[in-house]
């Protein structure tokens, strides 16, 4: 692999950025690598969906810049693995072709598959449901609309939906077999009902993320984060109280 | 009797927190050997978060103080584990996440309660700034507070 000699910290960069690692842990781990390999002048500077990076190699100097639009799954597995093969490369453990191409073990790491994800989403909502007070039949229900929902989340991925609608939609499907199936006389609480199926949903990763790049003086990344976890909240509780309205005057205020 | 089955209650709703944290974990692909210990930082939180509101804290103090004890775990387990903080920490933060405030807000805002819906949407903003503080503060702690789990426990 005659390639740049930044070419690995730079794709590691890359897998970890798309995982959604935070800011520090992508340059951290970046400049560590070049460290090891010896790459002189190596500069990085790292946004929520971007790397410039520069490095001098024989007196030439290279610059890369990567651009992907957020919103990509969250992959910890694959954070862990780069993690890992980060201290590995600095431990001087790889030579830089090896490390490639464990890299590019790293990247095809499989997801979890979809049938256990949708058990996962279902069983988290059922949860959700009877810990934020709902009953037994609340939390059955919150299973079954648990379930619709990441099967409706696979396809919409799969489609290419934007993340906004994504959003809006998803709440607005989970909001109406929660209805429905209140409407039909399931369950006792139709607002808990709801809070555990739209669980799966809530920006826990953009805020966990954002306080993290903004404790680490990363101002610029941390508040693009955050106004993304804002959006989506915002998103949700659109989705979620324009279904509520609309079934209420349908049914003529049997929601109330 | 009340006393004893709080007690019962408290330890079911943690160990519900538990499983729903490893749900969680599974769903942001978690390594499968990590799993357990997303479940233990996400049952911690949670029993901070009831424990304190029994004490007679409100929502939002729950909120802080179980952060803390959450954030405090991934740390330990961070080290212990040698795996980044955020594989455990976003996992057992879930349960915290002001996804009822989210609710609440878009129902009474689309429902015409203007004033609940206001009331509802800033507590969920200050869910979010006490979990923000919490995790915050102790990613600022210097690193020898979280080496030695085994003695501080």
């Amino acid at each position: 692999m005659p390639a740049s000699p930044m070419e690995l910290p730079f794709r590691m960069g890359q897998v970890l950025l798309e995982n959604g690692a935070e800011i520090s842990r992508v340059q951290e781990t970046m400049e560590r690598v070049a460290r090891a390999y010896d790459i002189g002048g190596f500069d990085v500077y790292v946004l929520t969906n971007s790397i410039f990076a520069t490095a001098t190699q024989d007196g030439v100097s290279h610059s890369t810049t990567f651009r992907y639009v957020p919103g990509a799954t969250v992959h910890l597995g694959r954070i862990m693995a780069v993690n890992q093969l980060s201290r590995e490369i600095a431990g001087g453990l790889h030579t830089p072709e090896e490390a490639l191409s464990r890299l590019e073990e790293i990247k095809n790491t499989p997801y979890s598959p979809l049938p256990a994800r949708v058990l996962c989403c279902a069983a988290g909502s059922a949860a959700f449901s009877f810990l934020f007070g709902g009953g037994w039949v609340d939390a059955i229900v919150a299973f079954f609309c648990g379930i619709v929902l990441e099967l409706y989340l696979d396809f919409a991925s799969k489609k290419g939906m934007s993340k906004f609608l994504t959003n809006l939609s998803s709440s607005a499907l989970v909001t109406l077999f929660g209805a429905a199936f209140f409407l039909m006389g399931l369950g006792d609480n139709m607002d808990k009902i709801i809070i555990g199926s739209i669980i799966r949903l809530v920006p826990g990763v953009a805020l966990t993320n954002s306080i993290r790049d903004f404790f680490s003086g990363d101002y610029l990344s941390g508040a693009i984060r955050m106004l993304d976890a804002f959006l989506v909240g915002g998103c949700i509780a659109v989705g979620v109280g324009f279904v509520i309205k609309a079934l209420s005057v349908l049914t003529g205020g049997a929601l109330l | 009797m009340t006393g004893l089955s709080a007690i019962g209650n408290g330890a079911l709703q943690v160990l519900v927190a538990f499983i729903s944290t490893i749900a969680f974990a599974v769903i942001f692909h978690a390594p499968k050997k990590e799993l357990l210990y997303t479940g233990l930082t996400g049952g911690a939180g949670w029993l901070v978060y009831i424990l304190a509101q029994a004490l007679g804290s409100g929502t939002v103090a729950a909120s802080f103080l179980a952060t803390l004890a959450l954030a405090w775990l991934s740390r330990v387990f961070s080290f212990s584990r040698r795996a980044p903080v955020t594989v455990f920490l976003i996992c057992g933060i879930f349960p915290l996440v002001p996804g009822a405030g989210i609710y609440y807000t878009g129902y009474n805002f689309f429902m015409g309660n203007d004033a609940l819906a206001l009331e509802k949407g800033l507590e969920t903003i200050k869910i979010a700034v006490a979990i923000a503080l919490g995790t915050g503060i102790v990613q600022s702690l210097p690193p020898f507070l979280f080496h030695r789990p085994a003695k501080k426990r």
